[in-house]
């Protein structure tokens, strides 16, 4: 009877010893929801959603504090996701934060550019390379088009330029069934 | 006649579609007649854009250097004749997307006139710097794929190669270009293929070729025999897709490539015929890449093979074959299971294009409406590639990406046997297409997210960085201030300054109202006056 209470406190004994110790040797650091949250959201940091950022954002969701559908540039596809991450009902976009539209960059126009130096305080990917009183121009490859350089700029001399097709981003079209015009014969 | 029909292996699937090889075929190979303008596209070949080294009014010769290749997979683009550059712009290219591209126009002179070339001798020369020669040839892969031929050829240590195979086989319909080449310029390419077996190391050449060339078959067997060279010209059945470099690989020696590597793995590098002549031509004459041979075919006046400069327009080659017949509603470039609709004949001829049929509605009809799918898996049964194409279509179809990635989407060569037996014709290919150029894109797009994200949490570390920075500085400075000295010590510098900037602003004068003419210094006196007054006044 002793003995195998002995037994029984010495087994609890270890395996809590064991726990504890993976416990610690295994901690996550971060909430990992964070992190997924923020893999799907688009990484524009336009701010649409009302947080400082994409990241913000998501830890704003994973808190509960913000809906799903507040992020414009990720779409109704970025909605879906979220929802089938976080195990909710998916939801159309909350037209507050914004529509969407198609991906843009910024281009400056550099005749009318006076060197301030505010879009480049304003750009949340250091985009855009200039210094004070030098003439400011943005690296298409890396702006998100989040149109945060807009506002800023005193002579409103940024504007957002659709990204057009070219022949290394072109993509095949979903097959739909092809029609012909075929001339009607008309009796004579 | 006795083939040498040697071991042949089989692959799975494949389909026998009608030939129509013999319309083309009849006639030798003629040449195009020069045409006046050509345009040479810039992306001609699997890999980066190549770099432009001349500019708008630069008069060049033929086979003269105009964009040299630019990065580790690039080709060279040469003037095809000689001429003066008219125009560096966008042009539409032969292209599904019917996009234009970035495009050299020449002019033609219309003397033909070649810059002054050697043949190379290769067999004393470094092979590193023979390869670097090659990459400055322009020779990409000529059955279509494109892919630089100089980078094919690099030696690679960890997967020495020991089989070469020139693809023969063409396996395409409507496709004669290969069989007219091997016909009349036999023993050009076994010279090609004795200069690749000398760089690559490799011991065994084959030469694989479908049972419908007798007559080139017989060529290819004379020039082997004349050229006293180790290769064995191998006849395998005609059975479309057998001219896809890894099928022909598997008749040939029985190897199956690896889905997600290259064939060097298993000790097998594959050219195309066409490939090795034009290697020849450039080995022993010097001659960079400025034409190719060309199918015209279908409904035209005399089809046939062409031997055309690169950037002749499709027009001109049409033209060459006699002129459409009536009824032509389309050009198809490539054959009928691969090809694709050409956006305009005044498209420009590629190192890809080796077919261009003219169709009309009989000759290609429209698809019939697409039918439901009925689950009769007869596209599995033909998939040479050994794929589910019926669970790829459900995925495509409802845009479930990641389960068609999972069922190996990127491993379909679009060869289109699924879709010429669907008995429902689904155009299936169409929707592989569809679903991996949405992959990539996504792909793409979660890159370009993942590099935001870094810059993003980057420049908010480097805010916040400077930010402490800043206050260190700030910490660091009124400390200092207050560790200066008591109060006694800040006067007396205060009153040194003050003193410095007196004894300055004393040793300033006004300098412009000394020293003047008497006439000056009366006026000075009067205004002087006159102030005097004026204050006196509003006093």
């Amino acid at each position: 009877m002793t003995a195998a209470l002995l037994v029984m406190i010495g087994l609890g004994l270890l395996l809590g010893l064991v726990l504890g110790v993976a416990a610690l040797k295994f901690k996550v650091e971060g909430d990992p929801l964070i992190e997924q949250i923020d893999a799907i959201l688009p990484q524009t940091q336009c701010g649409q959603c009302g947080y400082p950022g994409c990241k913000p954002y998501a830890t704003a969701i994973a808190g509960g504090e913000a809906d799903i559908n507040q992020c414009p540039p990720g779409g109704e596809a970025g909605v879906k996701m979220l929802a089938d991450l976080l195990g909710v009902e998916p939801k159309p976009l909350n037209a507050e934060h914004g529509v969407p539209k198609p991906k843009s960059v910024a281009v400056i126009d550099e005749n009318t550019c006076i060197g301030c130096t505010l879009c480049i305080q304003a750009c949340p990917v250091d985009a855009i390379l200039g210094a004070a009183k030098q003439m400011h121009t943005i690296i298409a490859a890396e702006c998100t088009g989040c149109e945060l350089c807009l506002a800023p700029c005193p002579v409103d001399c940024i504007t957002m330029e659709p990204l057009g097709e070219d022949i290394a981003h072109w993509k095949w079209r979903y097959p739909v069934v092809p029609l012909k015009v075929i001339p009607i014969q008309v009796a004579a | 006649m006795s083939l040498n029909l040697g071991q042949i292996f089989k692959f799975a699937g494949g389909v026998h579609p009608p030939e129509h090889k013999v319309e083309s075929t009849e006639q030798p190979i003629r040449t195009v007649p020069l045409p006046k303008t050509l345009v040479l596209p810039l992306r001609q070949h699997i890999g980066h854009i190549p770099k432009i080294l001349v500019k708008v009014g630069d008069h060049v010769l033929k086979g003269q250097l105009l964009a040299e290749a630019h990065g580790h997979v690039s080709a060279a683009v040469h003037a095809s004749t000689s001429g003066t550059i008219t125009a560096i712009d966008e042009q539409v290219i032969p292209h599904p997307s019917g996009l234009p591209d970035l495009s050299i126009t020449l002019q033609a002179d219309g003397k033909d006139e070649w810059l002054k070339h050697a043949p190379l001798d290769y067999q004393n020369m470094e092979r590193a710097e023979l390869i670097r020669r090659i990459a400055e040839s322009g020779i990409v892969g000529l059955g279509g794929a494109t892919f630089p031929t100089h980078v094919k050829l690099r030696p690679d240590a960890r997967h020495p190669v020991t089989t070469l195979i020139l693809n023969g086989a063409e396996c395409e319909p409507y496709i004669t270009c290969d069989d007219l080449l091997m016909r009349e310029r036999a023993d050009e390419i076994i010279q090609g293929a004795a200069i690749m077996q000398r760089l690559l190391g490799s011991t065994e050449c084959l030469i694989g070729l479908e049972d419908n060339k007798p007559q080139a078959v017989a060529a290819m067997n004379a020039a082997v025999a004349k050229a006293n060279f180790n290769a064995k010209v191998v006849v395998v059945p005609t059975l479309y897709p057998s001219g896809d470099s890894r099928r022909l690989i598997a008749l040939l020696t029985g190897k199956e490539s690896p889905a997600k590597g290259r064939t060097t793995e298993i000790g097998v590098q594959c050219f195309n015929v066409a490939t090795a002549q034009t290697l020849y031509r450039f080995i022993a004459h010097g001659e960079t890449v400025v034409s190719r041979i060309v199918t015209i075919t279908g409904n035209v006046a005399r089809p046939g093979n062409y031997d055309a400069l690169l950037g002749t327009s499709v027009r001109d080659l049409l033209q060459a074959a006699g002129g459409i017949r009536d009824n032509t509603d389309d050009y198809v470039m490539g054959g009928p299971m691969m090809g694709f609709s050409l956006p305009s004949v005044d498209v420009p001829m590629t190192k890809a294009m080796n077919c261009v049929i003219a169709s009309t509605p009989s000759l290609f009809p429209l698809a019939p409406m697409e039918m439901p799918c009925i689950r009769c898996v007869a596209c599995a049964d033909a998939c040479p590639v050994n794929l589910q194409p019926q669970e790829l279509y459900w995925y495509s179809k409802s845009n479930n990406l990641e389960k068609a990635d999972e069922y190996q989407l990127f491993d379909c060569i679009e060869c289109g046997c699924c879709s010429y037996v669907c008995p429902s014709h689904i155009p299936l290919v169409q929707y592989y297409r569809y679903a991996k150029s949405e992959t990539i894109a996504q792909d793409r797009a979660k890159q370009a997210a993942d590099q935001a994200r870094i810059r993003n949490e980057e420049r908010l570390e480097r805010i916040e960085r400077e930010k402490q920075e800043r206050a260190k500085k700030h910490a660091e400075r009124t400390a200092k201030a207050e560790t200066a000295g008591d109060d006694n010590e800040k006067k007396a510098a205060i009153e040194a300054a003050m003193a410095r900037a007196k004894a300055q602003k004393e040793t300033v004068i006004p300098q412009n109202t000394e020293a003047v003419s008497p006439t000056v210094a009366a006026e000075i006196a009067s205004v002087d006056a006159a102030r005097a007054k004026a204050a006196e006044k509003t006093e």
